[in-house]
């Protein structure tokens, strides 16, 4: 992983589109109606900017390779499942990352001096935490999407259609409170708020109904592990071991 | 120069023969595509709540730059995408070789050989919703406004090509490119809104450094006749640039290529 640094110099700065959004809703005094001033806008959306950092998940496009290039035949004789080198290496660019996250932070912080602040301990453990989940939500879901290789040589595409809701109802763009009742209604009965706008509440210090959303976060991850287990035992039945 | 047309047709006839085998992506590529409009045009909404505007943009005229984004974002996924990522997998393996001993410009092969038509309908419906909201926000169209907003359209294309292909070009170096061209589409998405809502650091960088706002914002005030001309002129000098500049760099880096596994 440290052989890539620009890599992942790069990849830290593909995630400015929350820096944009806060430029924009900022600039253009949006913030009140939806309850947030300036610095409240700033510390949510450098706390979102931080969450996708240590939550995003690109197994699905990993996997379709080694699936199409026969590599994931020897992986599956292999006593572990999978899907845990897929996770080993997620984990360890995260780690990679966090000097990347850092300095951009600190240069946020250097642009914006008024919204500088520092989450208490148990905030940022709550964070941390939250986090963790949302990234194993995230991981779980396009595992989903994964083992739909075993059907389709092209699931990567179906990963579009996991992209365009999150995108929307993650909170990247704008915080969840600035949506009208109904649709907000209608988000919070997807997974998606919890991955990007949970956290980031936690981590700027926002009101948030903490209970409710770990609850959340560990039905959507009831939900989600045996869906994975059985779409994969199903899948399994058909790998035709392609390319090998 | 026909010699040139006749590859293209060749190429994109084969490109929908082998595409039409796999009509599911069609339907997902669609689905996707819907959501991604939708969802935007709700973002854009929140914006106007309580009677707000967009920096000196109305609603409608709004919808026109998300029209120029739609359809900018079709070219780009219908031809941009599909020919200038895989520039990255010839260096990798060693295949640009082939393309290099080809009796045709390979800047040229690069960039045309294949064709996403999956990228079609949203090409369509970024110019429907371009001329739907210009009706709406009360422009009358007049011949003259018409050829400037196709001038202006192309001056966007050219930059917008340009960039892209500077950034896959550059891949004889790093062999991997994927990431930047993740930081460049986060970046052209700041184009989904006119260039007067930004802060002025960032108006400033998003015309001159990156100019993302010939992309989308002037291509919109062309059709609503709002363009200034010596904005055109500015354009025109520019996408020249830009193309003049990715044509050198690419030569400049093919001087630098060294082939791998041959």
């Amino acid at each position: 992983m440290l052989e890539y640094r620009i890599e992942i110099a790069l990849w830290a700065l593909s995630g400015v589109l929350p820096f944009i959004m806060f430029s924009l809703w900022s600039q253009n005094d949006v913030g009140n109606s939806f309850g947030l001033n300036d610095i409240g806008l700033a510390r949510y959306f450098l706390s979102a900017f931080l969450v996708r950092q240590f939550s995003v998940v690109w197994v699905v496009f990993s996997f379709e390779e080694d699936s199409l290039s026969g590599r994931l035949s020897p992986y599956l004789l292999q006593p572990l499942h999978p899907l845990f080198r897929y996770v080993a290496s997620h984990l360890a660019e995260q780690a990679t990352r966090l000097p990347f996250a850092i300095a951009i932070a600190i240069t946020f912080f250097i642009l914006n001096p008024s919204s500088f602040w520092l989450p208490s301990l148990p905030q940022l453990f709550l964070a941390y935490l939250s986090t963790h989940f949302a990234f194993t939500i995230a991981f779980l879901l396009q595992s989903l999407v994964a083992a739909l290789c075993f059907w389709t040589e092209k699931s990567s595409a179906l990963e579009r259609l996991i992209f365009v809701p999150y995108l929307f109802l993650s909170g990247l763009l704008v915080p969840l409170s600035a949506f009208p009742s109904n649709v907000l209604k209608v988000a919070m009965l997807t997974p998606f708020p919890y991955l990007i706008n949970f956290p980031a509440k936690i981590l700027s210090a926002m009101p948030v109904n903490i209970f409710n959303g770990f609850l959340a976060q560990f039905l959507w991850i009831l939900i989600l592990v045996p869906s994975v287990n059985i779409l994969w035992k199903l899948g399994l039945k058909r790998y035709t071991a392609m390319g090998a | 120069m026909q010699r040139y047309f006749k590859t293209i047709r060749l190429f994109w006839s084969t490109a929908l023969a082998s595409q039409l085998e796999y009509q599911l992506n069609f339907l997902i590529e669609f689905l996707a595509m819907l959501g991604t409009l939708c969802g935007s045009i709700f973002i854009l909404s929140l914006f106007f709540t309580e009677g707000r505007e967009l920096g000196d943009w109305t609603w409608e005229s709004a919808l026109v730059i998300q029209g120029v984004y739609t359809f900018l974002d079709g070219l780009t996924n219908a031809l941009l995408r599909p020919n200038l990522t895989e520039i990255v997998n010839y260096v990798r393996e060693g295949t640009l070789d082939y393309v290099l001993l080809k009796p045709i410009d390979s800047q040229f092969w690069l960039s045309v050989n294949k064709f996403s038509f999956a990228g079609l309908p949203e090409i369509i419906l970024g110019i429907s919703i371009v001329f739907w909201a210009a009706i709406q926000s009360g422009s009358t169209f007049s011949l003259y406004s018409l050829f400037v907003f196709i001038i202006s359209l192309l001056i966007g294309f050219v930059i917008l090509y340009s960039v892209w292909f500077l950034i896959a070009a550059s891949s004889i170096w790093f062999v991997k490119t994927w990431n930047a061209t993740e930081v460049l589409r986060a970046l052209l998405a700041a184009g989904r809104y006119p260039i007067s809502a930004y802060p002025v650091v960032l108006r400033f960088i998003f015309t001159l450094v990156l100019p993302v706002a010939f992309l989308t914002t002037f291509p919109a005030e062309a059709i609503l006749g709002e363009l200034k001309f010596n904005i055109l002129f500015y354009g025109l000098m520019l996408s020249s640039l830009f193309f003049v500049f990715s044509r050198y760099f690419w030569m400049f880096a093919l001087k630098h290529y060294t082939s791998a596994s041959s």
